[in-house]
């Protein structure tokens, strides 16, 4: 699975206030995990991962944040919640691997794809307060290029009167940007 | 009993037969649901990959509007909403800070007095399978269904808790009190790939591939889903997955709501179902057809049986003539019957100790012939001299084929005294 070598060396004081920050914000310990891969056995999405759940906590295990947030595992976890729920440990990983997405967003690493699309679905609701299904794919495949993607799917979305022709809007939506900023504003563990 | 409703976004555009058939199923089994007002998106998992405190805020703004218009319990089908209104409500009631934030955001106060409620705990929990059965007005008989519960209604359980994580029953019970058959399979809770399968396809797709070939090749022949987007990626891309991996699944996919109010008497199209990509009427007639055969295959067996007991009396000094079991009526009877053909005609004298001793020690001989003392006694019970002869006949002949028919007898016997019981 490694396909270059590791220098182990020992963990920079920096290193360590991330690993506690992010367990701190997902609310579990990762120094709980005893590293039986039970949560990678049960992913439904392990075959895609370059590190698998049990390799993602034994990165930060070792101190490698570095890795552990460009691993483009955490962009691959679909948020089922298995790992979770069937840890004997009781680690939380599925809340791990969400504080690491949010951890990495803000440095900048991210899936393009994925991050376009959650940027394009919140902005529908900080804008309108509702997700306009139709606006969102639209908006997604602009972002990523993808102009024709599910093309063939849009006729007969509108056939069987799936679409909404304009976007349902909520009368708050001016509390729902205040929302947006004061979030940001307050926000953030760090 | 009135609920706060959150239909949730997609109630109106994807999952617009989900809104349809919810709403029925409210009227149906009586109670009401008052949609909130002004309610926002939840965020879903687009909120929480971003910002954890902004994805607390959002559902806790409906959280705040449910507790300012006096209610406590929220009703949220989508499986995606419900989620997240979870999540923020165990926020709220537990992280004293978390909630500070979240109020200061909002710029609204939040008592932490609301249930955010699934559909499958409001109608197993609340509203009970009796009820709804007692709606039943055409049983789903011989449907074979595959509940499939995807992730967010049971986990992480600390936040959902109303059904087990890894093999959930509450679908499977409404299943069954609509008439139909609950189809053991494996992936029930495994993920569709959710949100994967619109941003990373080539992940998602083989998420969804392995959850409908599970669901076939455990025997299913439709899913029933209580989520939004399991519905979506199912049905809309069930086509696309059939082309990707080269392998034909022809699986209609269901709301748990649509079905429930089908069998309760409203016509398909009332909740949408020619909305579905999937074509998904037409297993619905074909259920209909194969629930109406069954029925009067069932009335066959109920009134053969009945002339078989005004025959009893009748039968009675013929019990040894008829050792040897030819054409007989009740269906589980039949089945051990093409065997008794094959043998050699038994040795009488045989037959006749074994009559003896059927009818003097009918409990013994019952214990002999059936492992599970219960049924013994049931057999017992039911020992007349048309069973004693048959069971003679065949003891004499092949021990095995006996038990077999004795097995049989009590099977009968046990279903008759279900019906009459129903």
């Amino acid at each position: 699975m490694l396909e270059s070598a590791f220098k182990l060396s020992p963990t920079t004081d920096s290193q360590k206030a991330l690993i506690s920050r992010l367990e701190q914000e997902a609310g579990t310990s990762i120094n709980l995990c005893y590293q039986c891969g039970k949560c990678t056995a049960g992913c439904p999405a392990a075959f895609a991962m370059d590190y698998p759940p049990r390799q993602v906590i034994r990165l930060l295990q070792l101190g490698f944040t570095e890795e552990a947030l460009n691993a483009k595992s955490i962009w691959i976890c679909a948020s089922c919640e298995t790992c979770s729920a069937r840890c004997p440990r009781g680690v939380d990983i599925a809340s791990l691997m969400d504080t690491m997405r949010r951890a990495a967003l803000k440095r900048g690493k991210t899936d393009k794809k994925v991050a376009a699309f959650n940027k394009a679905f919140l902005s529908n609701v900080k804008n309108f307060g509702r997700t306009y299904e139709a606006g969102l794919l639209l908006q997604y495949n602009l972002t990523t290029g993808q102009l024709f993607k599910d093309m063939g799917l849009g006729l007969p979305m509108m056939q069987r009167g799936k679409v909404g022709v304009f976007p349902e809007r909520i009368k708050a939506r001016d509390e729902m940007k205040k929302i947006f900023e004061r979030a940001a504003k307050f926000g953030g563990e760090q | 009993m009135k609920y706060a409703y959150y239909p949730g976004c997609s109630a109106d555009g994807s999952g617009i037969e989900y809104g349809m058939s919810m709403e029925r199923t409210a009227k149906i089994l009586g109670f009401q649901l008052q949609e909130l007002e002004d309610w926002n998106c939840c965020g879903a998992t687009s909120g929480h990959n971003t910002d954890k405190l902004l994805s607390l805020a959002l559902p806790a703004r409906n959280l705040a509007i449910a507790e300012k218009t006096g209610f406590n319990m929220i009703i949220a089908p989508c499986a995606a909403c419900y989620n997240r209104f979870r999540t923020a409500e165990h926020a709220v009631q537990h992280d004293p800070e978390m909630k500070k934030k979240i109020e200061q955001v909002l710029d609204m106060e939040l008592q932490g007095s609301t249930e955010t409620l699934s559909i499958l705990d409001v109608l197993v929990n609340k509203i009970g399978t009796e009820a709804i059965t007692a709606k039943v007005k055409s049983p789903l008989t011989t449907m074979k269904a595959a509940s499939y519960y995807g992730c967010l209604l049971v986990r992480p359980v600390e936040h959902t808790g109303f059904d087990d994580p890894e093999d959930p029953q509450t679908m499977d019970k409404v299943m069954k009190a609509l008439g139909a058959d609950a189809v053991e399979w494996s992936h029930k809770t495994e993920c569709c790939g959710a949100a994967m399968v619109t941003a990373r396809p080539d992940v998602g797709m083989r998420m969804l591939y392995r959850v409908l070939k599970d669901a076939k090749e455990s025997g299913a022949e439709c899913l029933v889903t209580a989520c939004p987007l399991c519905m979506l990626n199912l049905d809309m891309r069930q086509a696309a997955v059939e082309k990707q991996f080269g392998e034909k699944f022809n699986l209609p996919i269901y709301y748990v709501t649509e079905l429930l109010a089908i069998a309760s008497g409203d016509a398909p199209q009332t909740v949408g179902i020619e909305k579905h990509f999937v074509e998904a009427g037409k297993y619905l007639d074909t259920v209909k057809i194969r629930a109406a055969e069954a029925k009067i295959t069932a009335e066959k067996a109920a009134e053969e049986a009945a002339a078989k007991a005004q025959a009893k009396a009748a039968a009675a000094k013929a019990a040894k003539e008829k050792a040897a079991p030819t054409g007989e009526a009740g269906v589980k009877a039949k089945a051990a019957a093409p065997s008794a053909d094959a043998g050699a005609q038994p040795d009488q004298k045989k037959v006749d100790a074994f009559v003896t001793a059927l009818t003097k020690n009918p409990d013994k001989m019952a214990a002999k012939l059936v492992a599970d003392p219960a049924q013994a006694g049931v057999l017992a019970s039911i020992l007349d001299e048309k069973k004693i002869g048959k069971l003679a006949g065949l003891m004499a002949r092949d021990m095995e084929l006996a038990k077999k028919a004795a097995a049989a007898f009590v099977q009968q016997e046990l279903k008759r005294q279900g019906e009459c019981q129903d």
